[in-house]
C-alpha cells in the first residue's frame, strides 16, 4: 500500500469526544506500532477521514453532535475502510443498529488493550499480500489477489470484512461453518464472542452478492449449526 | 336430542349471563300469574252477575207464565178437546216469548180422566228429558206451591247441540180433568254464553296486549340501564388489553353518566398512574445507561493505563510493580461487578429481552466444562458431562444460558473440593434440564433459598477467593425466568449441593416438571425436604 509509512503497521483514526482515552489509545497504538489520529467530533470526522486517509477507524458511538451511526454511514458511503466501534451500550439494539450503519467489527467498554489490537490487527492484517488465488462461489468468480468478486464480468463492491467472509466460505465448499468458527477466522476472535457479529454481516453479504436475499443460493444457512457456501 | 340440548344450554347461558333477559323474563312471569289471576277473577264476577241477572228474570217469567196460563185454564170450558188445546197453547206462547215449554202430566192420583191431557208435550225440537229428574221430583210432590228452578243443559232432538239453561217448573191444574200437570220453562243461556265468550276473548287479548306492553316497557328501562353497563364494560376490557387512552361517552347528568364519569376519572388515574411509572422505568433505564457509558469512557482509560503499567511493570521496583499487578486484578474485578450490577439493573428495568434460537444444551455443557478447565485444575478437580439419552435441544437465547451453564459450573468448582463436578443433561416432553452436581460442603439447611439472593454470601467469614461478584445466581436466576425456566438449588452440609435448571423447549411455554431429579440420587438422604428450595415456583414470564 502507498500509504504506508515505513516502520508502521498501519494508520488508525481514532474519532472519540473523551480527551484522556482518545490520548491513551494513541499511546496503545503507537506500542504496537500503529500510526494514529485523534478526532473529537463527529462533524470532522469524515474531513479528517479524506485527509488522513486511515487503514482502520475506531468510531465511539455516542458523540456529541452527530453521532457515531452517521458518522459510520457517511464514512462507509464512500469507502470500505474497516470501521471497528467504541461502544459502552452492550444491548442488543445498539450493537445490531451500529453494525447494520456499516461498521465491521465492535468493541465493548471497557476492553482490554490486548483484545482491542487484536481485533485492529486481525482487520488490517491485508497487508500481507495473499498469494493469487481464484475461486468461485454460486456464479460468482472470486479473485483473491486482487481482492474483486465478479458475476459475468461485472464487479460486485464488497468491504473488506464481507469479502473475508465470502472467501472464507468459498475457501471449503463442502464444509459448514459455525458462527464461532466464522468469528474466529474472519473477525480474528480467539473466545467466543458475539454471534449476531456474524448475522449481521452475513444478511449484508447476501444482499450485495444474492439475486433473492430472501432466498439465498450463495450463502445458505444450515439451522441449528452455522453457514456454507451454496453449491451453485 | 342434542339439538334440544344444545338449545337448553344456550337459553341458560342467555340467563346467566344476560341481565337484560333475567330482568325481562321474570317480570313477564310475575305479570302473566297477576294478569291471569285479575282475569279470572273479573271472568267470574261478570259470569256471576249474567247468571243471576238472567236467573231472577227467568224465574220471575216462569211465575208470570205460571199464573197466566192458570188463569187462562180456569177460564176455560170444561170440554176435552178445550183443555187439551189450552194445554197445546200454553206450550205454543212458550216459543213465541223466546223460551221452550215442556208440559207433562198429570201427575198420577190427581186426575180421573186421564185421556184429556195425558202425555208429554213439549215445544218442537227439545227433548223432555232435558228437564233433570231431580226437579221432576221437587215439582211433582203434591203440597207444591209457586216455582222451582235450576241449572241445566237444554237438549234437542237433532242437530242442535245442547246449551246450559235455566230450567224452571210449575203445577197447573187443569180444571177440565181436575189432574194436576207439571208445566217446565226452559230459558236457554246462549245469549249469555256469548256474552261471556266475548267477555273471555276480550280479557285475554288484553291481558296478552298488557303482558306484551310491560315485557317491551322493562326491555326498554333494562336497556337504558344495561346498555352503559356493557359498554362500561368494554372499555373496561379495552383499558385492562392496555389501550389505556380508551373512555366511555358520556352523555346527560344522570345515574348512568356519573358512573360513566367516575369511570373515566378512574381510567384517566390509572393512566396517570402507568404513565409516571412507564416515565419512571424510562429515566431508570435512560439512567443505567447513561452512567453506563460514563462510567465505562474513563474505565477504559484507567485500564488501559493499568495495562500499560501493568506490561511494563519489569522496569519498576517492586513495591510499584506489585501496586500495578494489584492495580490490574481489582480492575478485572471493578469490572465485572459494573457489568453484572449494570445487568441486573436492566433485568429490573424490564429491559432485559431474548435473542432466540434452538440451543442444545449438552454443547453448552461441553464448551462451558471447556473453558473452565483451566479454574478447575487450579482447584484439582474434574469436570464431568453425563448427557442423557435424548436430545437436548431447547429455544433459549444462547448468551444467556451459556451465562447461567457457566456461573453454575464455576460455582460447583468452587465449593467441590477434590471431587468431581458432574453436569447432568437430559430432557422430556416438555422440557430439558441441566443439573450441576458437587460434592462439596453443601448448603445448610434453609441456605438453599438464600443462594439466589444478591450479594449474598454462603459463610460471611470466608475468604473470597474466587472474586465472583455475589451477583452471579441472581443473574441466571433472572435469565431462568426470562426463558419461562426455572432455577433450584438442593444442598446437604456435608453432601455437596445439586443446582438444576429447567428450560422449556420453547421459550414461555409452562412447564409443570423437570427431567430430571433436583434432589440427586446419590444424595445421603434423599428425602424431600432438606435444603430444597423451591423459591421460583412464581409464575414464570416475568419480565
Amino acid at each position: 500500500m502507498a500509504n504506508v509509512e515505513a516502520g508502521s503497521r498501519g494508520k488508525v483514526l481514532v474519532v472519540d469526544d473523551d480527551s484522556a482515552l482518545s490520548e491513551m489509545l494513541s499511546i496503545v497504538l503507537r506500542q504496537e506500532g500503529f500510526d494514529s489520529r485523534v478526532c473529537a467530533t463527529g462533524e470532522r470526522a469524515l474531513a479528517d477521514f479524506r485527509d488522513y486517509r486511515p487503514d482502520l477507524v475506531l468510531l465511539d458511538l455516542m458523540l456529541p453532535g452527530k453521532d457515531g451511526i452517521d458518522v459510520c454511514k457517511q464514512i462507509r458511503a464512500e469507502s470500505g475502510v474497516p470501521i471497528v466501534m467504541l461502544t459502552a451500550k452492550t444491548d442488543t439494539v445498539d450493537v445490531v443498529v451500529g453494525l447494520e450503519s456499516g461498521a465491521d467489527d465492535y468493541v465493548v467498554k471497557p476492553f482490554k488493550p490486548k483484545e482491542l489490537v487484536a481485533r485492529i490487527r486481525a482487520r488490517v492484517r491485508r497487508f500481507e499480500e495473499p498469494a493469487p488465488e481464484s475461486l468461485s462461489i454460486g456464479d460468482l468468480a472470486i479473485d483473491v489477489a486482487g481482492h474483486s468478486v465478479t458475476r459475468d464480468d461485472d464487479q460486485i463492491a464488497l468491504t473488506p470484512l464481507e469479502f473475508d467472509l465470502l472467501v472464507c466460505l468459498a475457501r471449503k465448499p463442502w464444509q459448514v461453518f459455525t458462527r464461532e468458527v466464522l468469528l474466529e477466522q474472519v473477525w480474528g476472535y480467539r473466545h467466543a464472542a458475539d454471534t449476531r457479529l456474524v448475522n449481521v454481516h452475513v444478511q449484508r453479504l447476501r444482499s450485495k452478492v444474492e439475486h433473492d436475499p430472501e432466498n439465498p443460493e450463495i450463502v445458505l444457512t444450515v439451522r441449528g449449526v452455522g453457514y456454507k457456501a451454496g453449491s451453485g | 336430542m342434542a339439538r334440544t340440548a344444545a338449545w337448553v344450554r344456550r337459553a341458560v347461558t342467555i340467563w346467566r349471563r344476560s341481565i337484560q333477559a333475567r330482568v325481562v323474563i321474570s317480570t313477564l312471569l310475575i305479570s302473566a300469574v297477576v294478569v291471569t289471576l285479575v282475569g279470572w277473577v273479573l271472568l267470574r264476577q261478570v259470569t256471576d252477575g249474567l247468571v243471576s241477572g238472567r236467573t231472577a228474570s227467568a224465574v220471575a217469567e216462569a211465575s208470570r207464565a205460571t199464573l197466566d196460563a192458570q188463569q187462562r185454564l180456569s177460564a176455560a170450558s170444561g170440554t176435552d178437546f178445550d183443555s187439551s188445546a189450552q194445554l197445546r197453547s200454553i206450550v205454543t206462547r212458550g216459543s213465541v216469548q223466546g223460551y221452550d215449554v215442556v208440559l207433562t202430566g198429570p201427575i198420577a192420583g190427581t186426575s180421573q180422566a186421564v185421556a184429556a191431557g195425558s202425555g208429554t208435550r213439549s215445544t218442537l225440537g227439545v227433548r223432555p228429558d232435558s228437564v233433570p229428574q231431580r226437579l221432576r221430583r221437587v215439582v211433582e210432590r203434591p203440597d207444591r206451591t209457586g216455582t222451582s228452578w235450576t241449572y241445566a243443559p237444554i237438549r234437542f232432538d237433532s242437530g242442535r247441540s245442547s246449551t246450559p239453561g235455566i230450567v224452571a217448573g210449575a203445577q197447573l191444574t187443569l180444571p177440565a180433568d181436575g189432574g194436576t200437570y207439571t208445566v217446565y220453562y226452559l230459558f236457554p243461556m246462549t245469549e249469555e254464553q256469548q256474552t261471556l265468550s266475548l267477555v273471555r276473548r276480550a280479557l285475554v287479548t288484553g291481558g296478552g296486549l298488557l303482558l306484551l306492553l310491560i315485557g317491551g316497557l322493562t326491555w326498554l328501562v333494562t336497556r337504558q340501564v344495561v346498555t352503559p353497563v356493557r359498554l362500561a364494560r368494554r372499555v373496561a376490557e379495552r383499558l385492562a388489553s392496555g389501550r389505556l387512552e380508551e373512555r366511555m361517552h358520556v352523555r346527560g347528568d344522570d345515574d348512568i353518566a356519573r358512573l360513566g364519569t367516575s369511570f373515566n376519572q378512574m381510567a384517566a388515574s390509572l393512566q396517570k398512574q402507568i404513565r409516571q411509572l412507564e416515565e419512571l422505568s424510562r429515566v431508570q433505564r435512560r439512567f443505567v445507561s447513561d452512567v453506563s457509558h460514563e462510567l465505562r469512557t474513563p474505565l477504559t482509560t484507567v485500564r488501559m493505563a493499568g495495562d500499560v503499567l501493568h506490561d511494563a511493570r519489569e522496569r519498576f521496583d517492586p513495591s510499584t510493580a506489585r501496586a500495578a499487578e494489584l492495580l490490574q486484578r481489582e480492575l478485572d474485578r471493578f469490572e465485572l461487578l459494573l457489568s453484572d450490577l449494570l445487568e441486573i439493573s436492566r433485568f429490573d428495568a424490564g429491559a432485559a429481552a431474548l435473542d432466540l434460537e434452538d440451543v442444545n444444551l449438552v454443547d453448552v455443557a461441553h464448551r462451558v466444562v471447556e473453558a473452565t478447565r483451566a479454574l478447575a485444575e487450579r482447584r484439582g478437580t474434574h469436570v464431568v458431562v453425563r448427557p442423557g439419552p435424548r436430545p437436548c435441544v431447547a429455544e433459549a437465547d444462547v448468551r444467556r444460558v451459556e451465562r447461567i451453564v457457566r456461573n453454575l459450573v464455576t460455582n460447583a468448582i468452587d465449593y467441590a473440593g477434590s471431587e468431581d463436578v458432574v453436569v447432568h443433561v437430559d430432557s422430556d416432553d416438555q422440557a430439558t434440564a441441566l443439573a450441576v452436581r458437587d460434592h462439596g460442603i453443601g448448603l445448610a439447611p434453609g441456605q438453599a433459598a438464600l443462594v439466589f439472593n444478591r450479594f449474598w454470601r454462603a459463610d460471611p467469614a470466608r475468604a473470597r477467593t474466587t472474586g465472583g461478584t455475589g451477583l452471579g445466581l441472581a443473574i441466571s436466576l433472572e435469565d431462568a425466568h426470562l426463558h419461562g425456566g426455572w432455577l433450584q438449588a438442593w444442598g446437604e452440609p456435608g453432601d455437596g449441593a445439586q443446582f438444576r435448571l429447567t428450560l422449556p423447549h420453547r421459550a414461555g411455554d409452562r412447564i409443570t416438571g423437570s427431567p430430571l431429579p433436583l434432589v440427586p440420587p446419590d444424595a445421603r438422604s434423599p428425602e424431600i425436604g432438606g435444603g430444597y428450595a423451591r423459591l421460583d415456583e412464581h409464575p414464570a414470564g416475568t419480565p
